[in-house]
């Protein structure tokens, strides 16, 4: 780090070519671009094997040869992998667990933000608190608890999605209560105050009037629910145990575990395949989420 | 007050006054699921599940409290949430708490009144007894029966998990085609040797008893005595063996005999701080337990340093408005963060990989003209695992050090410069300290998400390479959460939960510090009454 570097918060100068300030910024990009070679490295490397007919690592380029579609074409018809339901089995599970954990999560936040009642403070304290412990710490547990709840209720049971989703919404809570409660105390009071003369119950102020005004922190919840049950690993692995009843973390982890050689096109492409969407999804909602950090970060 | 409201809205709905629907709707619906709790109880209870029953039971009064009271209207809307945290939390956080002062593990899986059953049921062939001869029929509906033939010629009938003497049973062997040999035994046709194999498996497990003896098949085409193998002495809690007459006396959750021989099967008890003084002092369990344990700190303190570090770098850099294409770069480097992690670490698997991996071959070999081993060396496991972490982790250090370096008023360094302090002057004692301080809750989170980081570490190396001499299947780059989950789930000859726990118990500890060092940094107590 130099002078330069915090240089804009003095006056801007107009200055001849190649001065010190020049060199700093060469020196910048060219730092910049170094890390931009490692953040492309690994994903260059799987588009490019994505593409390459030869679907094996071994003596792969960076430039495929004869590059073509055919290790997608593998993924979806091999008798190998049911990559199909692979990814359906992921979004389904995914998108109802995040979509039922926001509906618990700006429940409660609102209980929290409007409401005034007894262990108030102590609910959210703990909340804070239990939310620090993974659930995979207490894996053998849950999975007597769901191994229980099949034993009555079968559809719930153990290799099942609606298992899975239960035991998912068990870590919806957590820090989620605390965004959507400070979020809701943002909005302020004097719009439901005059809803409330006209004899609307907190529900329906709930649902007309807080709900629509949160769009934005319900959107943040979701996405970051959404991007965690994706990519949950070790859950989905052990509640989960026929093969087309994987998700894509536990089906493409058994696919590649020892044969990366003979198989890394077609999982490329299923790495591709996996990561397009939440890469949309990211995209889409960025400025939400970005916001959404760094305004928890620095509240 | 309320209540009268309450009382009054239901009072005109009766009276047919305005339609509540909201009221009547939840009317409704707590009916129903009142009525089906009732339905799951009267099973329950004739099941004899006691403790689902009261759990239950309590449930459901809970359940109708919330919904009807009107002083638990704020529970209402907490309800959902803390139901699932309840069940798939908090309960599974004090089971494991249970289970780490127990052996339960393969082998001692059930508990001991249903050990000493599985032994007592066990039979032994009695050789004083004949062995008889035996037909077998069957009927429609796939019963079987038999007849069977002691060489003295005396018979038995055996249907329906006894057996009498031919004299008395109630059923008669016929011959109905008249060949001189029986084909029928009531409504039992015989069945033929060939067809028997396929149920053979059902056929061994049937017995029949006679007299004090038990009756069972021995070979496809004959019956032997058995008598019970085992008999349980409740004085001096101990199995019997009546074949070997040795005592197996039940102590910490084995059968064992005078010479230390032990049964197969073992049962779950409760063996106190046992699991905790393995980890602790056994030096099967310990010396990898320790490695596991520091390699724990390392990783988590190391991944939040490297990423601070280059996010931290980074987010100045790009706070440079002169900067050109600044924000390009700043969406192409969050892209890491935007892909999902399991994807990302079996990717930086392959990449890895020594023989065929593309680091090696793209990188190394090239430029140093020889292949590192970066999964089967300790050293360069770890390195390569921190690699990967700061691939995935620095986007996020980076947006959040952004976000901290706005909420830093250009005063101070109007004030610094004025007193002449360069660049590196400023950043180090205005930039650094005001962005430590506001960031320093989020970088102990991220010190417990990282210590706790399994994705990475199994998904990248999956705890290898394995320690040599290790008793559980541990690996130089396993953490204490990859540990516990290998334990239990990876084991050679089966997991040991107890032990797991004990592990997950000792995380349990290490993070309740975190987190009170967390809220000390943060007084986010203080924070919560922000309306009162």
């Amino acid at each position: 780090m130099n002078k330069e570097s915090l240089e804009f918060l003095t006056e801007v100068k107009k200055k001849p070519r190649f001065t010190p300030q020049t060199w700093s910024q060469l020196w910048k990009q060219i730092v910049i671009w170094l890390v931009l070679l490692f953040v492309f490295y690994p994903i260059v490397w799987v588009i490019s094997a994505a593409f390459d007919p030869a679907n094996t690592i071994v003596g792969q380029r960076i430039i495929p040869k004869n590059a073509s579609f055919i290790n997608f074409i593998r993924l979806f018809d091999s008798e190998l992998q049911p990559f199909t339901s692979w990814l359906l089995n992921t979004f389904k599970v995914s998108l109802t667990s995040s979509f039922l954990g926001v509906c618990i999560t700006a429940l409660a936040g609102y209980a929290f933000s409007r409401m005034r009642f007894r262990g108030r403070k102590t609910g959210l304290f703990a909340i804070l608190l239990i939310q620090m412990f993974p659930q995979m710490l207490a894996l053998v547990a849950i999975y007597l608890i769901i191994f229980w709840i099949g034993h009555y209720l079968p559809y719930f049971g153990l290799d099942t999605h609606a298992g899975l989703t239960l035991v998912y919404l068990g870590g919806a809570m957590g820090v989620n209560v605390w965004m959507t409660k400070n979020y809701f105390d943002t909005i302020p009071h004097s719009l439901e105050e005059s809803a409330k003369i006209d004899g609307a119950t907190p529900f329906q102020l709930f649902v007309k009037i807080i709900l629509p005004l949160t769009r934005p922190i319900l959107v943040v919840v979701f996405f970051l629910q959404f991007m965690a049950n994706y990519s949950e690993y070790v859950l989905a692995r052990v509640l989960l145990a026929t093969n087309e009843n994987l998700t894509m973390a536990v089906g493409l982890q058994t696919f590649i575990q020892d044969q990366i050689s003979q198989r890394w096109g077609v999982f490329s492409a299923a790495a591709l395949i996996g990561a397009v969407p939440v890469l949309i999804m990211f995209w889409v909602l960025q400025n939400h989420l970005v916001s959404g950090l760094t305004r928890g970060a620095v509240k | 007050m309320r209540t009268q409201t309450r009382l009054k809205r239901l009072e005109k709905f009766l009276a047919g006054g305005s339609l509540n629907i909201s009221l009547l709707s939840k009317l409704i619906i707590l009916g129903i699921s009142n009525a089906m709790a009732l339905w799951a109880l009267t099973v329950l209870l004739a099941e004899g599940h006691h403790l689902i029953f009261t759990i239950l039971v309590i449930g459901v009064l809970l359940i109708d409290y919330i919904f009807l009271s009107e002083r638990a209207y704020p529970l209402r809307f907490i309800f959902p949430g803390l139901f699932f945290l309840l069940l798939m939390v908090v309960f599974p956080i004090g089971f494991t708490i249970y289970v780490s002062f127990t052996n339960y593990g393969t082998g001692h899986i059930l508990p001991k009144e249903m050990v000493i059953k599985q032994y007592t049921d066990r039979l032994m062939l009695d050789e004083d007894f004949p062995t008889y001869k035996a037909q077998i029929f069957k009927n429609p509906a796939g019963e079987f029966a038999f007849l069977l033939t002691a060489p003295t010629g005396e018979q038995l009938v055996a249907v329906d998990q006894t057996a009498t003497p031919l004299a008395e049973a109630g059923i008669k062997p016929e011959d109905s085609d008249g060949d001189g040999k029986v084909d029928r035994l009531g409504d039992y046709k015989q069945e033929s040797i060939l067809n028997i194999f396929s149920f053979l498996a059902q056929l061994e497990n049937l017995t029949f008893t006679y007299a004090d003896r038990m009756l069972k098949l021995r070979t496809p085409e004959t019956f032997g005595c058995y008598i019970p193998r085992y008999q349980y002495d409740p004085s001096q809690d101990a199995l019997i063996d009546l074949q070997t007459h040795t005592t197996y006396f039940a102590k910490d959750g084995n059968f064992t005999s005078a010479t230390g021989e032990s049964l197969d099967i073992g049962y779950q008890t409760i063996v106190g701080w046992r699991n905790f003084q393995k980890l602790f002092t056994d030096k099967r369990y310990s010396a990898p337990f320790i490695q596991v344990f520091v390699w724990t700190f390392a990783f988590a303190f190391l991944s939040v340093l490297e990423t601070l570090g280059l996010g931290l770098f980074l987010a100045v850099l790009l706070n440079d408005p002169k900067l050109k294409l600044r924000r390009l770069y700043r969406v192409l480097m969050v892209i890491p963060y935007a892909i999902p992690a399991f994807i990302t670490c079996l990717v930086w698997r392959g990449l890895f990989n020594t023989e065929v991996g593309i680091i090696n071959n793209s990188i190394f070999l090239p430029l140093f003209g020889k292949a590192l081993p970066w999964l089967q060396d300790p050293f360069w496991a770890k390195v390569a695992i921190l690699i990967v972490n700061l691939w995935l982790g620095f986007p996020y250090m980076m947006l959040i050090c952004s976000g901290a370096l706005q909420s830093i008023p250009g005063e101070l360094y109007e004030a610094a410069m004025v007193d002449g302090a360069n660049g590196w002057y400023r950043f180090r004692r205005i930039t650094l300290p005001l962005l430590l301080s506001q960031l320093m809750p989020l970088l102990i989170s991220s010190f417990a998400f990282n210590f706790n980081n399994f994705n990475v570490i199994y998904l990248v190396t999956r705890g290898r390479p394995a320690i040599p001499g290790s008793i559980t299947p541990t690996g130089a780059t396993d953490i204490l959460i990859s540990y516990t989950y290998r334990m239990a789930f990876e084991g050679g000859s089966g997991g040991d939960y107890g032990l797991a726990s004990a592990v997950s118990l000792i995380i349990f500890m290490i993070i309740s510090i975190i987190t009170w060092i967390n809220f000390k940094s943060t007084r986010a107590l203080e924070e919560v009454p922000q309306y009162e």
